[in-house]
This record gives structure tokens, sequence and C-alpha cells, in this order.
């Protein structure tokens, strides 16, 4: 899948961030080409939590340069991430329990009915947002969805979790980032989110996929960027590496030789 | 073993197996269940079912044991008496609905009425001194907004502090010195606008009762037909979610409480048209009766769930208990009985709907 001719879509370069004496990132590097499925694994406390939190808007990093598409951005928070394209799907799936799922969908970014009605006395177009909720729901292929005005609260995990990445396929123009969507989650809804994420890289959305399920991260990555003492240590071809290879790397006890692409 | 070796792709046997398995996992079905579970599902989705419920049965059941609280008159009574609860209610809903409380909307509607009588009897024209007097409440909601939002004090703790400083600010700006009727009535016949109201037999229907409506119905559209409304909601459901999903928190939660402040502002209007006078230590239940009124209504305290209407019931509520205990000749003490229990029932109400939806 990776054709070093082609720019990556999102990039970082040496990306630092402390915590105090805690060094999070220290000098991270990170490359996402177009179209691809990249995971993320790493140690608990190597930091990965911590770049992706800088690729989504919530941390800012201390020094370090970001590009998407070319262009060197800045992202002070969530919401100017979320403008430039790039759509984040959390762990805790950040829906509010008792709004419906549309609602969800569209929170923060409800659109209003044209005309005075929207400009005037700021009505959100409720009918345009429900039809587009389902419109996306069914192009997932979770058309069983019966009532788009349900809470979310009455959903199950794995249901959850489809209108967290239904979302976030629906409004990522450029990058959707999983962050572990699958560690809640029972066999059957993880094969059933799997199918999802491939689903959305079917639509040309490139994805950054961080997780600890090994055999998932094989099964649907193009490419597996292995992070280690807050900073890429490789990055590895899951066609020509074996999960006992990664783990092996992601936790310091054998060091990368015939890599793809150096660190 | 062959899966750890082997170059990857391998799926694990149990997930072989899940290819005969059902797949329809992400299927949103209606589940089947109890009687019970089903009222219990309808009332959660329709929480106003519960105020608007109670208030049937009361009004019937008083109507039996005091014929007379069927009349026009002693329900138009309730609706006079329950005016301002019902306007500082709608305020105390909001800030409720982000999870939070303000223990000094009373202190805020006493201070603007203040404002607004003293400017108004020296003579500055009416609609500037209503101005002033809304601007007065909003400027102390602003504050309360800012401390909880930016200073990220818990909300309880910062309206007890500004409930005691502008209890303070009100005594020492009226001197403990009342606005006196007779002065009003000369100088500022206006500001008494919303205690008149159109006469229907032996019932009055203040402007101030039609005005509750009116707002009642605007906070409604408000929270429900708006992207302000519905961050409100979410704000109060999970913080957190709320600013993952772009939502600027502090900026809705400020103005949350300055909104309050406005109303209650706006409110010391219809106070004074509803008293004829103004008085520094004048509603000084309100605090706790607003929250009451909240509470019985079926909005949660935990945030995020909750209706106006039930607000405006539950203020209706409490005060067809009293009215109708006083008339059915029950001890003023017991009508203070009836509306406690009635608090922890809708309370424990709450609670057990919050249950059976997880």
């Amino acid at each position: 899948m990776t054709e070093p001719t082609v720019a990556p879509i999102l990039s970082a370069r040496g990306l630092m961030k402390r915590y105090g004496t805690v060094v999070a990132m220290n000098g991270a590097d990170f490359d996402l080409y177009p179209g691809e499925i990249l995971g993320v694994i790493g140690d608990n406390g190597a930091g990965k939590s911590t770049l992706i939190k800088a690729l989504s808007g919530a941390v800012t990093p201390d020094h370090g340069t970001m590009t998407l598409d070319g262009a060197e951005v800045q992202f002070r928070s969530p919401e100017d991430a979320r403008r430039a394209g790039i759509e984040t799907v959390y762990q805790t799936l950040a829906m509010s329990p008792a709004l419906s799922i549309a609602e969800n969908m569209f929170l923060g970014r409800e659109w209003r009915k044209p005309g005075l009605l929207g400009s005037v006395l700021r009505m959100t177009d409720r009918a345009r947002m429900n039809a587009f909720a389902r419109e996306k729901l069914n192009d997932l292929g979770l058309m069983t969805i019966q009532d788009i005005g349900q809470a979310v609260e009455t959903l199950s995990g794995g249901q959850r979790q489809g209108v967290a990445v239904a979302r976030a396929a629906a409004f990522g123009s450029k990058v959707v980032i999983l962050d572990e969507p699958t560690a809640a989650l029972g066999v059957k809804e993880s094969r059933r989110v799997l199918d999802l994420i491939k689903d959305v890289r079917a639509r040309g959305i490139p994805i950054i996929l961080i997780s600890h399920n090994m055999p998932h991260v094989f099964e649907v990555c193009d490419r597996v960027h292995v992070h280690r003492l807050g900073r890429r240590l490789c990055v590895i071809d899951p066609k020509r590496h074996s999960m006992s290879d990664a783990v092996a790397y992601m936790t310091g006890a054998k060091l990368p030789d015939d890599l793809d692409e150096a660190a | 073993m062959s899966g750890q070796e082997a170059p990857t792709k391998t799926i694990s046997d149990f997930e072989a197996r899940l290819a005969q398995a059902d797949k329809a996992v992400a299927q949103f079905e209606q589940d089947d269940l109890g009687l019970l579970h089903r009222i219990r599902g309808i009332l959660r989705r329709n929480p106003t079912l519960i105020p608007a419920t109670v208030l049937l049965i009361s009004v019937l059941g008083f109507g039996i044991v005091a014929p007379r609280f069927l009349g026009m008159g002693a329900l138009s009574t309730v609706l006079q008496q329950v005016t301002v609860t019902g306007f500082i209610a709608i305020a105390q809903t909001i800030v409720i609905l982000t999870a939070g409380i303000d223990l000094s909307v009373g202190e805020i509607l006493v201070l603007s009425s203040l404002v607004m009588g003293n400017l108004a009897v020296s003579g500055v024209p009416l609609p500037l001194a209503i101005l002033a007097g809304m601007a007065c409440g909003t400027a102390m909601g602003l504050f309360n907004g800012l401390l909880v939002a930016k200073i990220k004090l818990p909300p309880f703790i910062v309206t007890l502090g500004t409930y005691s400083i502008f209890r303070a600010l009100k005594l020492w700006y009226s001197g403990s010195e009342s606005i006196r009727n007779a002065d009003i009535e000369a100088q500022a016949p206006g500001l008494l606008f919303f205690g008149n109201g159109i006469k229907l037999g032996a019932a009055t229907i203040t402007y101030g009762g039609i005005m509750l409506l009116i707002l009642a119905a605007i906070a409604w559209y408000v929270l429900n037909r708006t992207a302000w409304g519905r961050h409100v909601h979410a704000l109060g459901d999970d913080p957190d979610a709320a600013m993952l999903s772009g939502i600027r928190t502090d900026r809705t939660l400020i103005s949350v409480y300055a909104v309050a402040g406005l109303i209650c502002g706006f409110t010391a209007w219809v106070a004074i048209g509803r008293v004829g006078s103004v008085s520094p230590i004048g509603f000084e239940n309100i605090n706790l009766g607003s929250i009451t009124a909240v509470v019985i209504g079926g909005t949660s305290l935990f945030g995020g769930r909750g209706s106006i209407v039930g607000s405006v019931l539950g203020a209706i509520i409490v005060g067809v208990f009293v009215t109708g205990l006083s008339l059915a000749g029950v001890d003023d003490y017991w009508q203070m009985f009836a509306a406690g229990s009635l608090v922890i029932i809708a309370v424990a109400l709450d609670q057990y709907l919050r249950r059976a939806s997880q």
C-alpha cells in the first residue's frame, strides 16, 4: 500500500510534549497517506494517546510541526481539528446519552432552517438533520435503525460505536481517528465495527486506528506505526511482519532491523 | 501456535465461526418487555406526564374535599400566587439542566426590583428603569456564570456565596427601606402593569400570568429548537462529551447563568406588579420554592433532562396544595409538610426512571 511518491495527507515532525518532568512525546514523527488505514500501537505509557490528542487538537504540543494536505496546521482545540476535517471517535465516544442519535451526530454543528426562521429565530432544521443522519447510517449498513430520534442511552455498546463511527465518517472530510473502537465491545460487535472501518476506507477516507488488539490491527491496517518511549520506533507492513514481531518492537524485546521505513 | 508465528491476517478459530453467526448486531429493535417497564419507558420519554397527572389528581382531589376549590375564583388565585415562582422556576430550570443550581435567584430578583423601582420612582423614564433593572439582573447572573465556568467552582458553592453577597448589596442599596405602593402608583404606574388583568366573572387572569405562559413558550422553544438549547442539555448530560463534540462549554455555561439573571431581572417587573410595592425582605422563600417547583416538575438535578412545562406545572402543583389545603382547613405547617413530601417523591421517581434507562 505504501507509495513513497504520494505525499502524506497528515504528517507530524518532532512533536514534543512535557507534563512537568514527564516527557510524553519526545520528537515524535507521524505520517498518514491518502486512502490507508494506519494502525498505531504502543505499550501503555509510550505516549501514543498524547500523539493522538495532538493530532485531534485535544493537546497542543510544545514543539514540532504538523501538516495537513501539505499546509502547516496548528490546533488549539478539538474544534479547530474538526473544522480542518479531522474527526475523532474517542474511546468514551463523546456522546450525550439523553440526546437522540441525530442530535448527537450534529452536536456542535447544527444546521439551521433557511431564511428568517434560522437567522433570526435560530431554529434548527431537524427534518433535514434527521434525514442526513438516517442516510449516513444507511450508508454504513446500520439501516435497521427504526427511530433516528431515539436517545443514545437506549442503544447497546456496539450500536453507539456504530453511530460514533458514522458521525466521524459523515463529517471527517480528510481524516478519521478511531481510539480503541473495539476495546469495550464483544466479539460479534467488534467484527461489525471492523467491517464499518473497512467501509469507511472504501469511501476513500484515511483512518488512524489506535488499538491494543493485535489481531484487529493486523487484519484491517495497511501499515502499522509502532510507538515507543515517546516517539515513532518504526512503521511495519503487517503482511511482512508477525504480531509477535510487533509486540517485541513495542515492548523493546527486539529492535527493528529489516524495516520498510526507518523512523 | 500457528497464529502467532505465521504472517498475520489469520483470523483465529473463534472468529472464523463468527462467519456463521447472526450478523445483525447493530439492530435497533423494539424490546418487548413487561407493562411496568413500558410505563417507565413512556414516562422517561415524556417526563412531563408525571406532573401533569399529579396536577390533575390533586385538583380533582381538592375539589372533592373542598368544593369551593373548583370555582374560578380559587383557581385564578392559585395562578396569581404562583406567577412569580413560575418565572423564577423557568430560570432555575435552565441552570439545573446544566447540572448546576442557582441559590441566588431570589436575591437577584429583589435587587433588580429595587433598582427598577427606585429609578422609576425617582423620575427616570419607565422603559429605562426597567432595562436598568434587567441589566442589573443579567450582570449578577453573568458574575455567577464566570465563577462557575472560568474559576471552575461548583455552582452550589458559587451561588451560596453570591446569595450572601447579593443579599448584603440589596440591604445596603435599599437602606432597609421599602418602596411604597403609593409612590409607585404616583410616579410609575407602569411598573404595576403585570398585576392588572382581565376579569372573567369571579376570576382575574393577570397579565403576569399570561406573560408566564408566553415566557414558558419562548423558553421551551429555545431549549428544544435551537442549537444553544441542545448544547445546554448536552452540557448537563456529560460535560466532557460536550467539550469533545466541539461545544464551547465555557461560553454556553456563562450564557446560561446570564440568561437566568436576565429572567430574574424581568421577573422583578412582574413581582412589583404582583405585590404592588418593593420590600428588601420580600420573596425570602423563592430560592427554595423555585427549586421545589423544578424538581416536582420532573427536571433532574443531575442535569441533561427536564422540561420547562414541567417546572411551570410544578409551581402550580405547589400552589394547588397550599391553597387546597388551606381551603380544606388544614394548618399552615401541614402545607409545608405536603410540599416537602412532594419534593422527595419527585426525586425518588426521577432516580427510579434513571435506573430504568441503564
